[in-house]
C-alpha cells in the first residue's frame, strides 16, 4: 500500500466552495478580505499556536475590531461559537459559527518588542513580535500605527482570577482545532501568526496555522 | 417684552449684553487661571495647580498636560463614570493600550500603583491613589448605536451622550480622527471577571472616591463622564466629576524612588525607564 502525498482536503468547519486555502508559516502575517457570508476556518495545525487578529469592515477601515465592545456586549471576556466580534461603533463584523476549542483570548492584546522588554528583560527586544506583523501585513491595505488596537488571540488561553491577577497560560487547543467566523459584512481580517517564545501562548514553539475560506451554498446556508 | 437699552438689537447692545455675562460662576465649568478655583482639595498645592474643572455629566473636556503632572478625579455626589483616553502630545499615534495595560502587570484591575502603559513599552502614567476600587480597563464605553437603542438618544449633543461620540469630540479637537479613538477606561464604575469569564458590574464606591494619576509623558488627557456601558438603570443617570491638576515633581520623584506607591513591580520600574531612555535620547543635554 502507498502512502498517499495528495493533500488532505481542505478542513473547513463549515462546507462550501473553497474560496481560499492557505498555510501561513510560524512568525508570519497574512489578510484577506472575506466577503459577507463566506466563513474563515482557521486551524491549529499542530496546536496550541496563538492566531493574533484584527478586523476592518472592508468598506471604511475605521470601523475596526473593538474587544471592549466585543466583551461588554456578550458580557464575556472569553469568545467561543455565537460570540460576535464587534466594531467600535457596536456593528458586528464576523461571528464565531463553530469551535473546537471553547476558549479565546480577548484581553491579551498583540506582543511587541517593546512590551517584550517590560515582560521579559531588555534581552528580548530584537525577537520578532506580533506587533511587526500587524504594521507590516496592515501598511498592505493602507493601515498604520494608529490602526493598531487590542485584539482578538485565537487559541489563546488567558484566565482571570478572583483578584485580577491574570496571565497568558497553557492553551486548551490541539493539533488540528478549529475555529471558524462568519463575515457579516465584508470584512479585512489581519493576522500575526504569533512569533512569541517566551510564553506558552505558543508552547514556545511557535508553528504553521492553515486559512481555509469556504463559500456555503445557498442550499447549506439556509 | 420692550427692548431695553440692554437690548441685542444694535451691536453696542449685543457687546454689552455678551460682556454682562463674564464672571458668572456656574456649577460645572473649567476655572481658568485654575488658581481661581473656589475651592481644592486640602492636600493639593494651590500655587502649582493647573487645571480645575467641574465637568457636568453627560459632557467632556480636554487638556495637555505636562509630564510629571498629578491629575485627581473626584466623583464628590458618586455617581459620575469618567471615561479616558491618553495620546502622547506632539506623537499621538503612542497612546494609552488597555490590552498592555492589564496583560503587562498581570492585573486586569486598576489600583494604586497600576501602570498606565503604551504599546511602545513605555509608561504613559501611573494610578498612585485611588479610594474607589471600581474601575473598568475591559469594557469600554458606551456607543451612539447603544446609547440610543437604550436611552433613545447618543448623539454628542443630545441628552444621554455615548462615551465614544464624546471621546471622539476630544480626540478632534486636537487634530486626531475616529482611528486615533482606542478602547478607553473608566473610573468611578466598576466591573469584575468571574472564573467562566463573564462580567459582572460593580456599580459606585460612593460619594468621594477619588483618584490620582501622575502622568510621565507629556500628554493629551481626554475624559467623558457619561454612564457606564453597564449600567443597569433605565434612565440615564448621573452627577458631575471634578478635575484638579497640579505640578507634582516630589511625586515624581518619589514614584521612581519607590517611595510613592511602594516598590515598582519589576515591569512597571521597566516601563519607566523605557521612557526615561525615550527622553534622555532626545535630550541634547
Amino acid at each position: 500500500m502507498t502512502i498517499l502525498s495528495m493533500p488532505a482536503p481542505a478542513p473547513a468547519l463549515v462546507p462550501g466552495a473553497i474560496v481560499l486555502d492557505e498555510v501561513v508559516a510560524a512568525r508570519a502575517p497574512w489578510s484577506a478580505v472575506v466577503a459577507a457570508g463566506d466563513v474563515l476556518t482557521i486551524v491549529d495545525l499542530e496546536g496550541n499556536q496563538a492566531v493574533d487578529c484584527l478586523l476592518y469592515a472592508a468598506a471604511d477601515t475605521t470601523v475596526r475590531y473593538s474587544a471592549a465592545e466585543t466583551i461588554r456586549r456578550q458580557r464575556s471576556i472569553v469568545l467561543t461559537t455565537g460570540s460576535a466580534l464587534r466594531a467600535d461603533t457596536g456593528e458586528a463584523l464576523m461571528t464565531v459559527v463553530a469551535d473546537e476549542v471553547g476558549v479565546h483570548d480577548t484581553i491579551g492584546g498583540a506582543c511587541s518588542q517593546e512590551s517584550n522588554t517590560l515582560r521579559y528583560g531588555e534581552h528580548t527586544r530584537q525577537q520578532h513580535a506580533c506587533v511587526e506583523n500587524f504594521l507590516l501585513e496592515g501598511a498592505r491595505w493602507g493601515l498604520g500605527k494608529r490602526d493598531l488596537v487590542p485584539n482578538i488571540n485565537w487559541f489563546m488561553n488567558v484566565p482571570v482570577d478572583p483578584d485580577g491577577a491574570l496571565g497568558i497560560v497553557d492553551g486548551l487547543s490541539a493539533p488540528g482545532k478549529r475555529v471558524a467566523l462568519r463575515a457579516d459584512v465584508d470584512t479585512l481580517v489581519l493576522v500575526s501568526n504569533c512569533p512569541q517564545v517566551n510564553n506558552p501562548c505558543n508552547g514556545f514553539n511557535p508553528t504553521p496555522v492553515r486559512m481555509v475560506v469556504t463559500r456555503p451554498s445557498a442550499e447549506a446556508a439556509r | 417684552m420692550t427692548t431695553s437699552t440692554n437690548g441685542t438689537a444694535t451691536t453696542a447692545g449685543a457687546r454689552a449684553h455678551a460682556r454682562a455675562q463674564h464672571g458668572r460662576v456656574v456649577p460645572t465649568m473649567r476655572h481658568v487661571p485654575a488658581t481661581s478655583a473656589p475651592s481644592l482639595p486640602d492636600d493639593v498645592p494651590a500655587d502649582a495647580v493647573t487645571w480645575a474643572e467641574t465637568v457636568a455629566f453627560g459632557r467632556y473636556t480636554s487638556l495637555a498636560l505636562a509630564r510629571g503632572t498629578r491629575l485627581r478625579l473626584v466623583d464628590v455626589a458618586g455617581d459620575a463614570c469618567v471615561h479616558l483616553l491618553l495620546h502622547r502630545a506632539g506623537a499621538p499615534h503612542e497612546r494609552l493600550n488597555t490590552a498592555d495595560t492589564v496583560k503587562v502587570p498581570w492585573q486586569a484591575y486598576l489600583g494604586t500603583g497600576h501602570p498606565l502603559l503604551s504599546d511602545a513599552g513605555r509608561l504613559l502614567a501611573t494610578v498612585v491613589a485611588d479610594t474607589s476600587g471600581r474601575h473598568d480597563a475591559l469594557s469600554g464605553t458606551t456607543t451612539l448605536a447603544g446609547n440610543t437603542e437604550r436611552y433613545g438618544a447618543g448623539a454628542a449633543q443630545s441628552a444621554s451622550p455615548a462615551g465614544r461620540e464624546l471621546l471622539l469630540l476630544g480626540a478632534l479637537k486636537h487634530g486626531l480622527g475616529p482611528r486615533d479613538v482606542p478602547p478607553s477606561v473608566s473610573f468611578f464604575k466598576g466591573v469584575r471577571v468571574d472564573d467562566a469569564g463573564r462580567l459582572t458590574p460593580t456599580g459606585s464606591a460612593g460619594p468621594g472616591a477619588f483618584v490620582d494619576l501622575l502622568l510621565q509623558v507629556d500628554a493629551l488627557v481626554v475624559l467623558a463622564n457619561t454612564a457606564h456601558p453597564m449600567d443597569e438603570r433605565a434612565r440615564f443617570t448621573g452627577t458631575p466629576v471634578d478635575v484638579v491638576a497640579w505640578r507634582a515633581p516630589d511625586d515624581f520623584a518619589a514614584l521612581a524612588g519607590d517611595a510613592l506607591v511602594g516598590e515598582l513591580a519589576p515591569e512597571h520600574r521597566r516601563a519607566l525607564e523605557n521612557t526615561q531612555h525615550d527622553l534622555t535620547a532626545r535630550s541634547p543635554r
